[in-house]
């Protein structure tokens, strides 16, 4: 029995996965432009983890069903939040905005926005897919034996999120 | 020196992530430990640091000056106080914490919601605008609920659930009160939102914001109708955890906030007075009814708790009538101060009763009052810091208990005498009278039934706790020994700048 | 029309507290404290709100100042809107610890109902 969901839906996973990412990315990195900013990026990128994980089943996510490792990466945008904070803190005050601020409208822009916009993506995307391993490691109710409803026949049906 | 301030936050909240990511490194998994109590060491030595100095105030991001919407860290006379106790119970919390957590797996979780707790109970107490103390008081708390249901058994998940219901309600009802005041005066930094209240006035719409403040605070402090999360929070953590909730987390995000919010923001008026004492009052006398009818030993110690946070309630109630009402202002400032050294001394001893509770559970595998006896003999270390705790909540010289609690009754009798309402007063004396011989009734029987009376039946075989856990409660025996004597001597300089800053500067 | 909208928010709040108080199941009590925060963070937006307001961003290419002053006068406040983000996380956190907390306790007590689950008692 193949784990995760039927070859359609692990075949788009696999092609939109990417492009989820990378929009992720693009939200946090004009959240001083455009509205998003670190928290919507790091949802996104959190949902983009949760869809692997529903297509191919955490024995076939393989690297992205990783439990610890997104306590690691949680902490490791915690800890790049801080070190910008601590960065303004040691040229004057904390979170002073010490980067040139640029102009109203650029890319490169706001000072140190941008780099913290990124630590909060890293931190909100690794916490929110660390919440949803953690929450289906439960086994709530029994699943039915496969074939449940077409009585005597074995096999077949859907997949299961084994 | 004010660049000091952000470390006090900054440093918990990085070792925490800090630990999160080197128990992840299989070399370094025993550094966690001493890595927390290394960082708070570090915290409460800047804490003894800062409170040398003159009040200060730090913008952070440099946004100072002259503009008005920005965070800003302000120490003066109370939070120096505060920050003092919330950083020295921790330390000691956390010593305790290293031998009594063995017996529960993921210890660097544990070590790491409890520096965020920290952190963020020192960001409560520096808070100078409104939202900035709904935040950490929420992230305070969060970190709570999850340690209350550390031990998932099932005790401890119902009760977490308990209380994350409730204190979520009560988060709620304060981030309506601080939107209300936002919306009427357009600020948050809290010394200008009583600038813009004395231009309100006092209608409607505050009234409002301050019952919406006034209960959510409540909820967090366990005063009386909203008190019913307590009883099963408390008890069901592990013991360090219900040291630092009973000692800090109930006074810092409960009844400093409220001291806070009705002295520096609203204002104290009578209406105000009115509440805090009638909340302070019933806290008092039913937490003590309760209590002495517990045999579960840790049960008895939250009752406790709520009693006498009852006491600290009843004299900043008292401190806003005399205010509000033009009475002597000396007076007042002899309630604050009996008020914020209780707060002291009940973080000491409640934290101290709670630790020995724990090593008690540890060693004898029990928390009913029937079934432990005669521990005098068999753990002398802990049997002893234990009574030490349970003479100086019950008031009795020369422990810190004792001082405290005749400030607070010698001001309710002057503030009688002095006042225009000598009836309410003295009621209020007698009633703080009457609760102090019921909590001295409800720790007798602790010491007759836990330390004294037959061995139990199981008795026989129990050791001694281990070192750092009895290092942890030999120094807060001293503490409790000492304090009272000590900070009398020392009032003008520790405590009067807590009056100054409550009465004088900010409205 | 401006009463009428604060009025509902509050029936908002006043029924997700019902749903906290009265309700016995723990889904329905998460639920209802859900939208105790919803209705929380509604009432902040709708107090930075500004009827014809424009959004507040500042468009690419003006001059800073010129942009700033126009703001001031047309848009929408965005500092209630600041507010409200750290509240939605804030909910967030919690809602995924309570539905956590949930789980655990079906897995302990085996119902979903506040009533049974009755260990700690006095």
């Amino acid at each position: 029995m193949n784990p995760g969901m039927t070859l359609i839906v692990k075949n788009t996973a696999r092609l939109i996965t990417g492009f989820i990412a990378v929009f992720a990315v693009h939200i946090a990195l004009t959240g001083h432009l455009t509205p998003g900013g670190g928290f919507a990026g790091g949802v996104i990128l959190a949902a983009a983890a949760v869809l692997v994980v529903l297509a191919f089943g955490r024995k076939g996510a393989g690297a992205m069903a990783d439990e610890p490792g997104t306590h690691v990466w949680d902490a490791a945008g915690a800890m790049g939040f801080l070190v910008v904070a601590l960065c303004g803190y040691f040229l004057g005050a904390f979170f002073l905005n010490f980067m040139p601020h640029g102009r109203v409208g650029d890319l490169l822009s706001a000072g140190t926005i941008p780099l913290s916009n990124l630590a909060i993506l890293v931190k909100v995307g690794a916490g929110l897919a660390g919440a949803f391993l953690a929450l289906s490691a439960f086994r709530l109710f029994k699943t039915l034996p496969r074939g449940h409803w077409r009585a005597g026949e074995p096999g077949a049906g859907f997949g299961s999120l084994r | 020196m004010e660049i000091l301030l952000p470390l006090l936050v900054a440093l918990p909240l990085g070792v925490a992530f800090g630990i999160v990511i080197l128990a992840h490194v299989p070399a370094l998994r025993r550094a966690t430990g001493v890595l927390a109590a290394a960082a708070v060491l570090a915290n409460l030595v800047i804490a003894v640091r800062i409170f040398n100095l003159p009040s200060m105030a730090f913008h952070v991001g440099g946004w100072g000056g002259g503009k008005t919407l920005g965070i800003e860290l302000v120490c003066d006379g109370l939070a120096k106080v505060m920050l003092v106790t919330v950083n020295f119970i921790a330390f000691v919390a956390i010593v305790f914490a290293g031998p009594y957590m063995r017996r529960f797996t993921k210890l660097w979780l544990f070590q790491s919601l409890f520096l965020l707790m920290t952190g963020a109970m020192n960001a409560v107490v520096l808070a100078g605008d409104l939202f900035n103390l709904f935040v950490f008081i929420e992230v305070a708390a969060i970190a709570s609920y999850a340690l209350v249901a550390f031990g998932t058994e099932a005790e401890e998940l119902e009760a977490a659930f308990k209380y994350l219901v409730l204190g979520t309600v009560g988060s709620a009802f304060i981030l309506l009160g601080v939107a209300i005041l936002y919306s009427l005066t357009g600020q948050l930094n809290m010394a200008k939102v009583a600038q813009g209240l004395t231009v309100i006035g006092s209608g409607p719409a505050v009234l409002l914001a301050a019952a919406a403040l006034i209960g959510g605070l409540a909820l967090k402090a366990a005063m009386v109708p909203f008190h019913a999360w307590l009883p099963d929070a408390h008890p069901s953590a592990p013991a360090p955890i219900s040291a630092m909730l009973s000692g800090l987390l109930i006074k810092t995000s409960g009844i400093y906030a409220l001291a806070r919010i009705v002295f520096n923001v609203l204002g104290p008026t009578t209406q105000y007075a009115y509440i805090l004492i009638i909340l302070g009052a019933a806290s008092m006398v039913i937490g003590m009814f309760l209590a002495l009818g517990q045999w579960d030993f840790k049960r008895l110690l939250a009752y406790s708790s709520i009693s006498q946070a009852g006491y600290i309630v009843l004299a900043l109630g008292a401190a806003a009538y005399l205010v509000a009402t033009g009475g002597e202002t000396w007076v007042a400032k002899l309630c604050l101060f009996g008020a914020f050294f209780h707060l002291f001394n009940h973080a000491a001893f409640k934290s101290l009763l709670f630790l020995s509770s724990g090593a008690i559970e540890q060693q004898a595998g029990t928390r009913q009052l029937r079934e432990m006896g005669g521990l005098v003999r068999t753990m002398p270390v802990t049997s002893f810091c234990c009574r030490v705790g349970a003479l100086s909540i019950s008031g009795v010289p020369p422990f810190s208990g004792f001082f405290s609690k005749l400030v607070i009754i010698i001001s309710l009798a002057l503030a009688a005498r002095t006042s225009d309402n000598p009836a309410l007063m003295y009621t209020l004396c007698a009633i703080a009278v009457g609760v102090a011989v019921g909590t001295l009734l409800m720790y007798i029987k602790v010491q007759r039934y836990a330390l004294e009376g037959p061995q139990a039946a199981a008795g026989a075989e129990v050791k001694e706790a281990p070192v750092l856990m009895c290092a942890a409660l030999v120094i807060l025996a001293i503490v409790c020994l000492g304090a009272g004597v000590a900070l009398l001597g020392f009032r003008e300089y520790i405590f009067d700048p807590v009056s100054g800053a409550l009465l004088g500067a900010l409205r | 029309m401006s009463i009428a909208i604060y009025i509902l928010t509050f029936a908002v709040l006043l029924v997700g507290l019902y749903a906290v108080v009265a309700k016995k199941n723990i889904i329905k009590i998460i639920v209802g404290i859900l939208v105790i925060d919803y209705a929380v963070n509604m009432l902040l937006v709708l107090i930075g709100y500004r009827s014809g307001g424009a959004a507040p961003i500042l468009d690419k290419g003006l001059e800073k100042e010129k942009a700033v002053a126009e703001l001031a006068k047309t848009g929408v406040d965005p500092l209630p809107q600041a507010m409200v983000l750290t509240s939605i996380v804030i909910g967030l956190g919690l809602t995924a610890l309570m539905v956590a907390l949930a789980v655990r306790l079906y897995q302990k007590y085996g119902t979903f109902d506040m009533g049974r689950i009755r260990g700690l008692k006095g």
